[in-house]
């Protein structure tokens, strides 16, 4: 069985990730462990897929990405602009 | 069986980041790491074989929730400040009620037990004559729409509801904004 290797790999690396989103002396550093942790999420789910046969997981891991790339571009503005209406006119140091 | 412990591990990692959001001074941090909470429960919650529950926790609690907590810190700064004093009694009380809440489990049925009340109640009956009672083809829609139909109707109201209240207080703020502008 080659699973239960890769989900030890995968958890192993989901607490390295926590690890550094505990620890990030930087808001980068957690925003970057943030992103990694939901990409690790997706593998994940397709790792559980293959496992159990059960389809459908996949999809669930698209949008999994898809909500990943929002959350992590949200934070990103925030941080260069202080603002998510604004098309970023004012600098802000926030944080 | 590789399912329980890589569960067990993501609750021990559940656990972890709750204790980082309430140590986390720096409010922009905890909005990251709720961001990680509500991946990892929504992996926990697939893993359980929950996939829309799961689906659920990641649009509300990794994409909108973390929009919004972003929209409130540009209201009120990043940074808390350090509390007066040390309350014990809500940590004691959230541990009482977590205890409870565990203590209870114990009284659930088994995971996926075919006899578990849930699946001996009404359920046969929906399966068997939900067609001729509701003449709708669909069982979700028949249960959802036929025989919770007043409960549908709740909801719908309550989230109607909420959207007018949403759009009131939008619309009384642009307002505000054009007379204060012109």
């Amino acid at each position: 069985m080659i699973y239960a290797p890769v989900v030890a790999a995968l958890i192993a690396t989901l607490a390295l990730l926590l690890a550094r989103a505990f620890l990030g002396p930087n808001v980068f550093d957690r925003a970057l462990a943030a992103n990694a942790v939901g990409t690790v999420a997706m593998l994940l789910l397709a790792v559980i897929e293959f496992y159990t046969g059960r389809p459908g997981f996949t999809d669930l891991a698209l949008v999994y990405g898809l909500l990943n790339i929002l959350g992590t571009v949200a934070v990103l503005k925030f941080f260069r602009v202080g603002d998510l209406g604004e098309p970023g006119e004012k600098e802000e140091e926030a944080a | 069986m590789i399912e329980t412990p890589g569960i067990a591990a993501l609750f021990v990692m559940l656990a972890a980041v709750a204790v980082a959001v309430a140590r986390q001074r720096n409010l922009f941090g905890v909005v990251v790491l709720t961001g990680t909470y509500s991946f990892l429960m929504a992996t926990a919650l697939a893993a359980l074989d929950a996939a829309d529950v799961a689906m659920t926790e990641a649009a509300v609690g990794a994409g909108i929730s973390t929009v919004l907590f972003l929209g409130a810190l540009n209201l009120v700064g990043s940074l808390e400040s350090k509390p007066m004093e040390r309350p014990w009694i809500p940590l004691v009380l959230s541990l009482f009620t977590g205890m409870l809440l565990v203590y209870g489990t114990y009284g659930l049925p088994a995971f996926s037990d075919p006899h578990a009340p849930i699946h001996t109640h009404v359920v046969p009956r929906y399966l068997q004559e939900g067609l001729a009672e509701t003449g709708v083809p669909n069982i979700v829609t028949a249960v959802l729409a036929s025989y919770r139909g007043y409960d549908t109707l709740g909801e719908t109201t309550v989230v109607f509801t909420a959207g007018i209240g949403v759009i009131t207080l939008l619309r009384r703020r642009r307002k505000k904004k054009e007379e204060g502008g012109s």
